[in-house]
């Protein structure tokens, strides 16, 4: 497996964007896009990245349903804000969490996920001391916001990527 | 409009519905361009199109062509992957240029940076 | 009213919101006042004018126009990565 196919996700992925960009399934295409996902794999293994584990895949899904509920809710709070608020903003600051995840990948995934919940933009992270500082629009109270990306984000990138 | 006539009414329906939607959090969300106060409260703004307006606009048109031609066409997933890993990623690069603006500026609206080595950008 | 007269209506509902958007999004990229702001009005169009490709996709019933809102979004996170990064350094590569 190593030696053929050193990122199996990688290439899998290759190979369904093929497919969706040229919409056909059938087994030129299919040959094609294989070849070419397993060249590029290939490249990449040439870069040596450090090689990402996805442990518990069922927690991956489950963060993925509870990210999904959040945008769409963060959705309809910030579009309130926008259109009821008199003086929309005003609440608006800065805000620094202490994380205790040091992953590189569940960190990216973290701030991907901080980042496009609309209202919580994620700043910087100082990797010496391990904080994060945050802009949030609506920040009445800062133990809310820590408790929900602790608590419901951390804890599960934690298991899935730690 | 061509070839539409055997489309089902609540898929028509179903896909008017998505697209009013997603143009309505689209517009929200330039709004707050015009009525949030500051730069750093504005960040937020793009978010709502490029979220829940793209999604339902692009599950209205997913669906929308997968009964018109009677076969899945999902290739609007691209689009959605692409946006959701881009997205992020300008808006975090815009946010610390603004920043990083702002502390050069000496301005005191932003947390200062804690060491010196902050105010300079990571490559 | 038909289902598809009332698709056709709400299609067109949805491109004046779009316009409007980008209507607001032009306003910041006009009007700034700095910088930043200028390149978040111009992201926000690119973003709107992808989505209101792929209404256009729906009216017509072509394909093609997914290819372009593609290619728009491409574009649009490329030139505003390069703004944004050119704010940060003065130049873009180093």
């Amino acid at each position: 497996m190593n030696g053929i196919l050193p990122y199996p996700l990688l290439s899998l992925a290759l190979l369904v964007l093929w497919l969706l960009l040229n919409q056909s399934v059938s087994a030129g295409h299919v040959i094609l896009g294989s070849v070419i996902a397993v060249l590029a794999s290939w490249v990449m293994a040439a870069l040596r990245p450090e090689k990402p584990r996805i442990r518990r895949p069922g927690a991956a899904l489950r963060l993925t349903g509870m990210v999904l509920v959040d945008i769409l809710r963060s959705n309809l709070a910030v579009g309130r804000i926008i259109v009821r608020s008199r003086e929309p903003g005003v609440n608006a600051g800065f805000m620094t969490i202490p994380l205790d995840i040091r992953s590189r990948q569940g960190l990216a995934v973290l701030s991907i996920i901080i980042t496009s919940t609309p209202g919580t933009i994620w700043v910087s992270y100082d990797a010496a001391k391990g904080t994060l500082l945050l802009h949030v629009l609506d920040l009445i109270d800062e133990t809310v916001w820590i408790r929900t990306i602790k608590g419901r984000y951390e804890r599960l990138l934690m298991e899935i990527f730690d | 409009m061509t070839a539409l006539e055997d489309l089902p009414a609540w898929t028509a329906f179903f896909v008017s519905l998505c697209v009013l939607l997603g143009a309505a959090v689209t517009l929200i969300g330039s709004l707050g361009l015009l009525r949030l106060g500051n730069f750093y409260a504005r960040v937020h703004a793009p978010t709502l199109g490029a979220t829940l307006g793209m999604g339902s606009i692009l599950l209205g048109s997913a669906f929308y062509f997968s009964v018109l031609e009677t076969r899945p066409v999902v290739h609007e997933i691209l689009i959605a992957a692409f946006v959701t890993l881009t997205t992020p990623v300008t808006l975090m690069l815009l946010a610390r240029a603004a920043l990083y603006r702002d502390r050069t500026e000496g301005s005191t609206d932003v947390p200062a940076a804690e060491m010196a080595e902050d105010l300079i950008p990571p490559g | 009213m038909s289902a598809l007269a009332f698709l056709g209506w709400a299609i067109i509902a949805a491109q004046v919101m779009f316009g409007l958007a980008m209507c607001c999004a032009t306003f910041r990229l006009v009007m700034g006042p700095r910088a930043q702001d200028r390149i978040l009005g111009l992201d926000t169009l690119y973003v709107t004018a992808m989505l209101m490709l792929v209404t256009f996709g729906i009216r017509t019933g072509i394909t093609l126009y997914f290819e372009a809102a593609l290619v728009i979004g491409l574009l649009g996170f490329v030139s505003t990565v390069a703004l944004a990064k050119f704010l940060m350094r003065g130049e873009v590569i180093e």
